[in-house]
């Protein structure tokens, strides 16, 4: 049922809503143990970009390959590698923390179900919440249980959507971290995010979106906030 | 096939634990259906007795309100916290989300029905308990016509910005059969001699519909929910 990649590739992948196109002719890959900024404005399509790679949105032209498997080919088994914390964090509210992660481990048919949770419950830091339920969080206690409920399955792929959102510094710190951490586990990790100072130093690889199109992609050089100024500016 | 019935059941059970923490759509249903059932009651009873064979044309009226909006609700819960992109996410087979939201639409409408039938025989004097097995047969099997084709629409309709509107509008045509074949097979349960073999033709084209329903929407379920 599950496979395993440690690459992924984007080729010419386009998506429409209509007329308006929210995604053209984006390519690149990247391999097991990156960390790939996607950065841009609102609208840029990062989100869908990011939809698109989670397999819950199909491009209107060009693919994704997942180690060579096509998500329409593979499936559930490529879904089953991949894991995704959007910006709606996909918890439920009248559930407590313990058992939102339960029933996603369960979803994924996971062995050991009651020690994966509590790994999960330690490094979200909320082991004397687990048993309340999460409607009564603050965003940042709720962003990382999202995080270890998208991580609960052990994903190659992760995908972030604006991982630092209502994250206090020492949330934040923690987090980079733990997506280090993962990196070192040979975790590809794939980042939309707007707080380039926290990403500074986390990312091992930028791509720059405007308008649906990767207008730079680089790799290191000037500080990521002025990379991020002259990308714009020259797009 | 276990896996299929292992994640259905988890999504039915979900789908419980978070009704029995907030009695939201418990409520709201039980409370509309009974309120429909009252409105008729003040209109077509007079003097004590109910004027004409109009039982079984209400309860199943009620039912249908009550059911549609259960179906709203149940998807706008999963639209609200953006839940039902991380069950698509999920490596189940996606026609298992289908049926797990079903058992828990089918759940939550069955036992408003609980309520409901014996209410219906209190105030319009409906014989509920000569062929009770027929009737529960009945109950059961239309509800589930119902609920097949509902929980796909609503399904369907999450994204969409009009969907409690669209949501009648599209259900309320396709269940037709469903509505008429339930009335008419209860209404010979509840006419003055009751008659069961024309309540069994009822029900068996009630299982015909079902089998119709549930295999299309099962078909069609991840095409339409893919993106």
């Amino acid at each position: 049922m599950s496979l395993d990649f440690t690459e992924v590739a984007v080729s010419n992948v386009a998506r429409h809503y209509g007329r308006r196109k929210a995604l053209s002719q984006v390519s690149f890959a990247c391999s097991a143990g990156e960390v790939v900024g996607l950065l841009g404005p609102n609208g840029a399509g990062k989100s869908t970009l990011l939809s698109i790679l989670a397999t819950l949105v199909e491009p209107s032209a060009g693919e994704v390959t997942y180690g060579g498997y096509r998500a329409a080919a593979a499936g559930a088994a490529v879904r089953a590698r991949v894991g995704l914390l959007g910006h709606d964090l996909y918890l439920y509210p009248e559930l407590s923390a313990r058992e939102n992660l339960a029933f996603f481990a369960r979803l994924y048919g996971l062995p050991d179900v009651d020690a994966r949770v509590q790994r999960g419950l330690e490094y979200a830091n909320l082991v004397d919440r687990a048993d309340d339920q999460v409607l009564g969080f603050s965003r940042g206690m709720r962003q990382r249980l999202a995080l270890e409920r998208a991580l609960v399955h052990g994903p190659r792929l992760l995908l972030l959507d604006e991982p630092f959102t209502g994250l206090d510094q020492s949330s934040a710190a923690a987090l980079v971290g733990r997506l280090r951490g993962l990196q070192d586990d040979g975790c590809l990790i794939i980042a939309a995010t707007h707080d380039l100072d926290v990403a500074e130093g986390l990312l091992t690889r930028v791509l720059f979106l405007r308008q649906g199109r990767i207008v730079s992609a680089e790799e290191g050089g000037l500080g990521l906030r002025t990379r991020y100024q002259l990308a714009m500016r020259a797009s | 096939m276990t896996a299929f019935f292992r994640v259905a059941w988890l999504i039915f059970r979900k789908d419980l634990a978070v009704e029995a923490r907030s009695w939201e759509l418990v409520s709201t249903t039980v409370f509309f259906s009974v309120a429909c059932l009252l409105v008729f009651s003040f209109a077509l009873i007079n003097e004590g007795q109910a004027v004409g064979d109009v039982a079984a044309g209400i309860l199943w009226v009620a039912i249908a309100f009550s059911g549609t909006l259960a179906l709203g609700r149940t998807f706008e819960r999963e639209r609200q916290t953006d839940t039902l992109r991380a069950l698509m996410l999920a490596p189940a087979d996606r026609p298992a989300l289908y049926v797990g939201k079903l058992l828990g639409i089918l759940f939550l409408m069955l036992l408003t029905e609980v309520i409901l039938v014996p209410l219906v025989a209190l105030f319009f004097q409906a014989p509920i308990v000569d062929w009770p097995l027929h009737l529960a047969a009945l109950l059961l099997a239309g509800t589930l016509g119902y609920a097949a084709v509902g929980t796909l629409f609503a399904a369907m309709l999450v994204r969409a910005r009009s969907r409690d509107v669209m949501l009648p509008i599209l259900l309320y045509p396709i269940t037709v059969p469903v509505i008429i074949a339930g009335v008419r097979g209860t209404a010979a349960l509840f006419q003055e001699t009751p008659d069961a073999a024309l309540a069994q033709f009822w029900l068996a084209l009630l299982v015909f519909f079902d089998v119709v329903f549930v295999t299309l929407a099962l078909w069609t379920f991840e095409p339409v929910m893919t993106e």
